[in-house]
């Protein structure tokens, strides 16, 4: 058994020392083009980003299938930051300084890109993150695919204040304590107080990550919409939290006719988890929803469902995004004829796609797209009936209107502002 | 026991020091990149921040291998530090922040605060900040432990106070309304003392730097441990009552330990904080803790240089692993412990003197 | 049957007779056209009228069974293999089947389904069912309009189910409460005043408010409404009670394997949150086969086979482990933390291979959905019943095995004295084994509850584990009677503590408690007396 032990262990250390000479070795240059992927595939995260890790992955199989890209073949390096928000910044750095990817997609929460943010900065990368955010941000080396609050929350606050969404005349603002939920209530009590809604008609309440009980909560959000006036809830719960808020909800007899919930972090992959037999009518709003009707969101599913192997599989915003973000890319790269990050980024502006959505996405020089907003009631099967959309895209804020701060920044990269958080251009016209 | 170190013991001390402190930049500065010697630049941070790692381990094994005491919240001693750290580094971004306020930091303007509270004051200055990197954890240890040390909870009800002590901060920490920027955290750090931190001659600076902590770290706990404090704190470690019964101040001894554990705690995390760029309450988690505790079982526990190997093996191979098997570096790492705990009961280090002990 | 009939027929002559063209026959189609509030119109209409042949129609489009036709007409839909059957909306009448894209489903939003809601509401209010007669009673009592006043008195005269009576008359008190005489409003205010409902404290409360209404008719209201709140508090206070109840089962049923693992043979477990996922997993496995191969009406007796699955697997499992790592670590306990939490590191990353990182969907079955109010603002959902239920035959069952089996007799000598119960000729090894695969058995049949309340996610064990080492180490370490207490304390305090202090800031005080508590008490609530109590 000893020596056994032994014989293992003195392997293990050499294959370790072997291994640390190995990361050292700078990477050899290789005639692909390589994109990293900076997904957490363990740890609490997990859950919903190894899903937009196999987005990529399925993107880059398409895209090599197809002749690949500057008639290089693209190669996906895959990093598990393991939900660990030190250890994205790592292997950021690793990415980008090692293996020396023309740019990167990931990241899903707002810490984890706030830790990778000066890496990206300062080592000149492009991340791409493709998930729905607080907004408050333009750095020059990110490109946010996501929805910004005007892009998801005000549109759904206004939808249920219209008729057809109930003339609801009280509000919960139920959140996990973390930036996006801050920020989006902040907009929103900011709007409602704005459209006459009275303090007391709103209530803010704040859980923390993975909050499990929510027999206080459900109970409170009862009370609170017991006073005769319509209420609804505004939920920017996180991840982890939402199955227990939703069960908790359904078994309390909270029905959608009752008291709405609309919420901006639950798609239909969060409801595979959930059986939504009992939360038909909740809401959520989004930039897509699997059940759109058209020829680029069949192809879209029918790709994904193919590549993953597995015909039950559904799509979400977020993958949206990143099949957006990913195509956009690639057109930009084709346009610069290169990889190289500047000329991409130039290139990046103004770039079109036909998104899944229906709609066509654009990149604007705040580095946010313009995307139709859609608002889906929860069906029996886990899928939403589109009960709502705009009319055509719309232009995402990076800093809200809203708040007093951020008001009067501007971001815009194109001459002469070329700033992501400014009050005056950068540059002078010249003319004058 | 006795000398602080053999003669060879001060060789190697010294050249792997050396090694480390000036071997690295020389690497990193003088070959030109591609070359097999050259050291790329992201490996400093890395290097660095497993220099801190080290630190944090060898102050978890002064109070685990040689007083007994398993805490697993030692997490939070070094989170504090980097707390402490950190908010000096965001007073240094004064009007640099994308509101651009000169005094409060994005995250408080954001929230409508309209003054610095008042346990911000005096963070601008770095020497109050380096201060407070140990006193705040030596603080808390010191309340902490007084109380538990003098109740004689031991062994796991200590294990698992501790660990409420870390999730309690924790989940304050998230909170919002208590000031340090909730999840998010601190970040965005522009320079420390007046260096930029993203520049290649700070990052090697702090580098030597926490090279230098580790070393001084090594030798004061070389220090107690070959002191008449450190026979105690073995002798509480294997039979505390007896210790008690022969007249020693068993809750002093221990008491000793355990804050001069969290204050070398406290400086790791505020060396750790500028060279990942971040410091957020995840570093709070219990699972934090519980790895710490790992690193050191893994190196050798109750050897001070088993510690220092355990956080630099288990750390690089998790580097290495979520890089080149990011779907099945779990099971590598979890099947490293379990093969360590069975066949390896004083880590490697007990391994190398196995195999010191084979030779003729 | 005859009697609804009648009554049809009797609100058939009142409000439809005049017209001699079918109104139905008109209404229906336009339920395929304009937007929401177009419908949302047509369904009101449909509810005024009173034919009951209106109830398939407007059920099918609540169900998202209605369909537009390419002709343009409506019919209703089942679906059948790859297509779709079709009936008339109205007769019920066969019209074959046909591909399902060839008919366009009718959607819904919220405000339409309200409408269909209270339009079912006032038809199914002489409906041969009691439930419906109860839940369109209820209907009418939340929006008691004066057109329903008719309607409620013929329905309580016919109405002989004590349940149905009561709440059709709260619904016809709070009808008369806008309508009537001052008379007739001060005896419904004071009918209503027996009721404990925050819905009729509301319309007290505009009684009481309404600056037009007669003095005597508020102060009736006034009365009234203090009567109702005092009751509503206590109601109130009942539930948070219950809450804490019932959060205090979960800390047990999560931490009680643990007691047994880690407080009965001193190995620090991390690994237990896994077993507890491994049993919820199972739960979904074994509901996933029940659905696979078992008509739909069997498929919610999926749970009750799900739990001695459950706590098969993860037995197994947890001898597996004690047999292949834990056994060399007696006596080391510290190590056993290591070890363990590699191997936790490990399950974690397998149940992520196999089944993927993404929530898994495990449904409550339908007699766990929903819950009940024995009185007004008093709720206790079904599933948290189910759970404080279980937890307690769980409980019970280990102390009996403990306390009344050769093995709990050998698990208890084992654990006070290893080697005198070695000389005693007891199988230590094999007892060390079963003793860990109970512990872990009955971890995964708490898997199986929390599948029930929460996600079931490779995540799923770490959520727990935190809190079982408090519960074992608050109640003391080694006492099951501990473990109850300590579970039950820690949950109804939490719950008393989360509407003062708010969810964050109720645990931390909470877990300031306990290092506070554990200092007093060092060896926690149910401390081991005598030589056990030196380790």
């Amino acid at each position: 058994m000893v020596k056994f032990g032994d014989k293992i262990a003195r392997l293990g250390v050499i294959g370790a020392l072997a291994a640390g000479l190995g990361a050292a070795q700078p990477a050899l240059a290789q005639g692909t083009i390589k994109v990293g992927v900076l997904h957490s595939l363990s740890g609490t995260m997990a859950i919903s980003e190894t899903t937009l890790k196999d987005t990529i992955l399925m993107m880059v199989d398409d895209v090599n299938r197809k002749g690949g890209l500057l008639g290089k073949k693209v190669e996906a390096v895959v990093v598990d930051p393991a939900s660990n928000w030190p250890l994205f910044a790592e292997k950021a750095r690793e990415l980008l300084a090692k293996e020396k990817v023309a740019a990167v997609f990931g990241c899903w929460t707002s810490v984890s890109r706030k830790s990778v943010l000066p890496v990206f900065e300062e080592l000149n990368g492009l991340l791409f993150y493709p998930v729905q955010y607080e907004g408050e941000e333009s750095s020059r080396n990110v490109f946010y695919t996501g929805a910004a609050p005007n892009q998801q929350a005000i549109p759904a606050v206004e939808y249920l204040m219209s008729k057809d969404g109930g003339e609801v005349k009280r509000w919960v603002l139920a959140g996990t304590d973390y930036v996006y939920p801050r920020t989006t209530n902040k907009i929103l009590e900011a709007f409602l107080k704005a459209k006459g809604v009275k303090p007391e008609d709103i209530m803010i309440n704040y859980t923390p990550f993975g909050h499990s009980d929510w027999q206080t909560i459900v109970a409170d959000i009862k009370k609170f919409a017991s006073a005769g006036k319509k209420t609804a809830v505004v939920s920017t719960i996180n991840g982890d939290a939402n199955v227990p808020f939703y069960k908790e909800l359904a078994n309390a007899g909270i029905k959608a006719t009752d008291i709405p919930v609309v919420a901006f972090s639950v798609g239909e992959e969060e409801l595979a988890g959930i059986d939504t037999r009992n939360l038909v009518g909740h809401l959520a709003a989004w930039n897509y929803f699997q059940s759109v009707k058209n020829a680029d969101n069949s192809a879209f599913i029918k790709q994904w469902q193919s590549f993953i192997k597995n015909p039950k599989r559904v799509t979400n915003d977020p993958m949206e995004a990143h099949y957006i973000g990913f195509k956009m890319w690639t057109q930009a790269v084709q346009q610069a004829g290169s990889v190289e990050v500047d000329a991409v980024r130039q290139a990046m502006y103004g770039q079109k796609v036909a998104a899944p959505s229906g709609f066509v996405a654009a990149m604007n020089t705040n580095h946010h797209l313009s995307k139709p907003v859609m608002i889906g009631e929860i069906r029996g099967d886990g899928q939403f009936d589109i009960v709502w959309q705009t009319k055509g895209a719309i232009k995402a804020d990076a800093w809200s209107p809203f708040i007093p701060e951020s008001s009067k920044l501007v971001a815009d990269w194109s001459y002469p502002w070329v700033c992501g958080n400014c009050t005056a251009p950068k540059f002078k016209s010249l003319a004058n | 026991m006795g000398a602080l170190l053999t003669p060879r013991g001060w060789w190697a001390l010294i050249g792997s020091g050396l090694i480390a402190a000036v071997g690295v930049p020389l690497a990193n500065l003088l070959p030109a990149p591609g070359s097999a010697l050259h050291l790329p630049d992201y490996m400093v941070p890395l290097l660095g921040k497993y220099a801190c790692f080290a630190i944090l381990a060898l102050s978890l094994d002064l109070v685990w291998g040689y007083a007994g005491i398993l805490s697993l919240g030692h997490g939070a001693f070094f989170a504090l530090g980097g707390y402490c750290m950190g908010m000096h580094l965001m007073r240094q971004i004064g009007p640099r922040g994308v509101y651009g306020h000169p005094v409060l930091p994005d995250f408080m303007v954001f929230l409508n605060w309209k003054e610095l509270p008042w346990y911000w004051q005096g963070f601008d200055q770095f020497w109050f900040a380096a201060l407070m990197a140990m006193l705040v954890p030596g603080a808390l240890a010191l309340a902490f432990g007084y109380f538990a040390f003098r109740s004689r909870v031991t062994g796991v009800y200590l294990s698992i106070i501790t660990q409420a002590l870390t999730f309690a901060l924790l989940l304050a920490f998230f909170r919002n309304d208590m000031g340090f920027g909730g999840n998010n955290g601190l970040t965005d750090f522009k320079d420390i003392l007046g260096f930029p931190v993203q520049a290649r001659a700070t990052r090697l600076g702090l580098f030597v730097a926490s090279v230098a902590a580790l070393g001084a770290s090594f030798l004061i706990c070389r220090l107690v441990v070959a002191s008449k404090l450190g026979r105690v704190l073995l002798a509480i470690r294997d039979a505390e009552s007896r210790v008690r019964f022969l007249g020693y101040s068993v809750t002093n001894a221990k008491l000793f330990a355990f804050v001069l554990s969290a204050t070398m705690a406290g400086v790791a995390g505020a060396l750790y904080v500028p060279q990942v760029g971040i410091i957020n309450p995840s570093e709070f988690s219990p699972a934090n803790s519980i790895e710490i505790a790992i690193w050191v079982a893994v190196g050798g526990r109750g050897t001070l240089i088993g510690a220092v190997a355990g956080a630099g093996l288990v750390n690089g191979a998790k580097s290495w692993l979520t890089g080149v098997a990011p779907e099945l570096w779990l099971f590598a790492l979890g099947a490293l412990f379990v093969v360590v705990t069975l066949f390896l009961p004083r880590g490697i280090v007990g391994l190398a003197a196995r195999w010191k002990a084979r030779e003729p | 049957m005859i009697v609804m009939f009648r009554f049809l027929a009797c609100l058939w002559f009142l409000l439809a007779a005049p017209a001699f063209a079918d109104p139905l026959a008109d209404l229906i189609p336009k339920l395929g056209r304009g937007g929401f509030a177009d419908k949302a119109e047509v369904a009101a209409e449909l509810g005024a009228l009173g034919d009951g042949r209106a109830i398939a129609a407007l059920r099918a489009l609540a169900d998202g069974k209605l369909v537009t036709r390419a002709d343009g007409s409506v019919a209703i839909a089942e679906p059948a293999g790859e297509g779709v059957k079709l009936a008339h909306p109205l007769t019920g009448a066969d019209l074959g089947t046909s591909a399902a894209d060839t008919v366009e489903r009718i959607r819904i939003n919220n405000r339409l389904r309200a409408a269909i809601a209270a339009a079912l509401g006032a038809l199914q209010i002489f409906s041969p069912n009691p439930e419906e007669r109860l839940a369109a009673a209820r209907e009418a009592a939340k929006a008691p309009t004066p057109e329903l006043a008719l309607a409620l008195d013929k329905a309580l005269a016919a109405e002989t189910v004590p349940a149905v009576r009561a709440a059709l008359r709260s619904a016809q008190a709070a009808v008369q409460l806008s309508v009537g005489t001052i008379e007739q409003r001060i005896r419904a205010v004071e009918a209503l005043s027996a009721a404990t409902d925050p819905q009729v404290r509301n319309l007290l409360r505009q009684v009481a408010q309404a600056a037009e209404a007669p003095a005597e008719l508020r102060a009736a209201a006034e009365t009234a409404l203090r009567s109702i709140e005092r009751r509503l508090q206590l109601a109130g206070l009942a539930e948070i009670l219950f809450q804490g109840v019932s959060l205090g089962s979960v800390l047990l049923l999560a931490a009680i394997g643990l007691a047994i693992t880690f407080g009965v043979m001193g190995v620090i477990n991390m690994a237990h949150g896994e077993m507890i996922m491994i049993g919820a997993y199972t739960a979904f496995v074994v509901q996933e086969i029940f659905r696979a191969y078992l008509p739909p009406d069997a498929v919610d007796l999926y749970l009750p086979a799900a739990v001695p699955a459950a706590f098969l697997a993860a037995a197994l499992v947890g001898i597996a482990l004690e047999r292949g790592v834990i056994r060399f670590l007696y006596g080391r306990a510290l190590e056993t933390l290591l070890a363990t939490w590699g191997i936790s590191l490990m399950l974690q990353q397998a149940v992520r291979s196999v089944f993927g990182a993404p929530n898994k969907e495990v449904a409550n079955p339908a007699w766990m959905t929903g819950g009940f109010e024995p009185v007004g603002g008093f709720f206790v959902a079904y599933n948290r019943l189910a759970i404080v239920v279980f937890c307690f035959l769980v409980l019970g069952a280990i102390a009996l095995i403990l306390r009344r089996t050769a093995f709990g007799l050998h698990v208890r000598a084992v654990t006070q004295n290893r080697d005198m119960a070695k000389a005693m000729g007891i199988p230590v090894a094999r007892i060390d084994a079963l003793t860990f695969g109970l512990g872990s058995g009955i971890a995964g049949m708490a898997g199986v509850a929390l599948s029930q309340i929460g996600n079931v996610s490779p995540n799923l064990g770490q959520i727990y584990i935190v809190d079982s080492f408090m519960v074992v180490v608050f109640g003391g370490v080694g006492s099951l009677l501990g473990t109850l207490a300590g579970a039950m304390t820690l949950g109804v305090i939490n719950k008393l503590l989360e509407p003062v202090a708010g969810a964050v800031l109720g645990k931390i005080v909470v877990l300031a408690a306990i290092i506070v508590f554990i200092q007093r008490r060092p060896r926690g609530l149910f401390a081991p007396r005598g030589r056990a109590a030196e380790g």
